[in-house]
């Protein structure tokens, strides 16, 4: 089970989540992507929708100022 | 494959849609759609192919674009009349979007070419104006096994049906043509334009469900409508065993020329 990286700290409302799924498709099943974002609307919907389009969240925590890593498993 | 960062920005709205997404605009970029008439059905289905990114779209016509196309057949501007429809409707395909590969075919559908020109595509879409051909297309489709979108329009009125290998196909509903000019065409009876976009876009989304494997499909079911009431709806259609292509016992094995031509004001 492989862990993979990816910042969207610079990304804006679609791209945020585009580029997430951009990644996870790359990953097979089992593997998990650590993403970096912003807090506010990439917080509050990266993770969301994530787990709509049948992702698993495993945790969300800070790392850094107005910066959180979300860890998402295929 | 890769997506470019603009082809990215470009698709992402298909790629956020959970039926589709990255491997789903993939399907979509794999795709060949043979579109049959570049005319009022012609033109949105090819819009809508084109920026959705269909890696490969036929489209054939022997027609050039008359100032009376206008009215609906929106891939064609003003400027384009005279051009061959096929011609006019490549250099907006590839405005809309460069990443399509476009071929254009300058002649009709005919009996002869048939075979040739669907065996090159996963998908047909139908967009002619005349039942002879609407036939020819059916029966090329049934007998090479090719999945393809039935459309029509007339007046205030549209239907379509979607036909897969082993599904109902159009002479399953509609046994063989009708008597030349019991049903007017087009350009006898006049059409809203507007009802052309709204069947067209309908055989645009069947074709991007097919090559995405999205959803339910219009097959063993005809979609019509009445725009003037604005009302839809669908009947279930079967496969009919004494169909006389793909029933069992068809006695229409091969192709044969379409009899009526699309109206018969145009041989004057």
């Amino acid at each position: 089970m492989a862990t993979y990286q990816l910042d969207i700290t610079r990304e804006h409302c679609p791209m945020t989540f585009v580029k997430t799924k951009i990644e996870l498709a790359k990953l097979k099943a089992g593997d998990t992507l650590e993403v970096l974002l912003s807090e506010g609307e990439p917080l509050e919907n990266v993770p969301r929708t994530s787990q709509e389009q049948g992702y698993h969240v495993l945790g969300v925590e800070p790392a850094g100022e107005k910066i959180y890593k979300v860890i998402i498993q295929k | 494959m890769d997506f470019r960062a603009d082809q990215i920005e470009r698709y992402s709205r298909h790629i956020l849609l959970q039926d589709i997404g990255v491997e789903g605009q993939e399907k979509i970029s794999n795709g060949k759609v043979l579109v049959i008439g570049a005319g009022g059905l012609g033109a949105p289905v090819l819009l809508y192919l084109a920026a959705a990114g269909v890696g490969r779209l036929g489209v054939i016509d022997g027609d050039v674009v008359d100032v009376s196309n206008l009215q609906r057949q929106v891939i064609h501007f003003t400027p384009d009349v005279g051009k061959p429809k096929v011609l006019s409707a490549k250099e907006k395909i590839e405005q809309i979007n460069p990443d399509v590969e476009v071929v254009a075919y300058h002649e009709f559908f005919t009996a002869d070419n048939a075979f040739d020109l669907i065996s090159g595509y996963d998908f047909i879409v139908d967009g002619t104006d005349n039942f002879p051909v609407k036939f020819l297309i059916n029966d090329a489709c049934v007998l090479g096994g090719k999945p393809f979108s039935h459309g029509g329009i007339l007046r205030f009125e549209g239907q379509t049906l979607t036909h897969l290998p082993g599904t109902a196909c159009y002479r399953c509903a509609f046994h063989s043509p009708p008597p030349p000019n019991a049903v007017p065409t087009c350009s006898q009876a006049g059409v809203l334009g507007a009802i052309a976009g709204m069947l067209g876009t309908i055989q645009a989304a069947e074709a991007l469900k097919f090559l995405t494997g999205t959803g339910d499909l219009l097959t063993n079911r005809l979609l019509s409508f009445q725009a003037k009431s604005m009302h839809f709806r669908t009947v279930t259609i079967r496969k009919n065993p004494h169909c006389p292509v793909c029933g069992e016992h068809p006695v229409i094995t091969g192709l044969h020329e379409a009899e009526q031509a699309a109206c018969e004001l145009k041989k004057r």
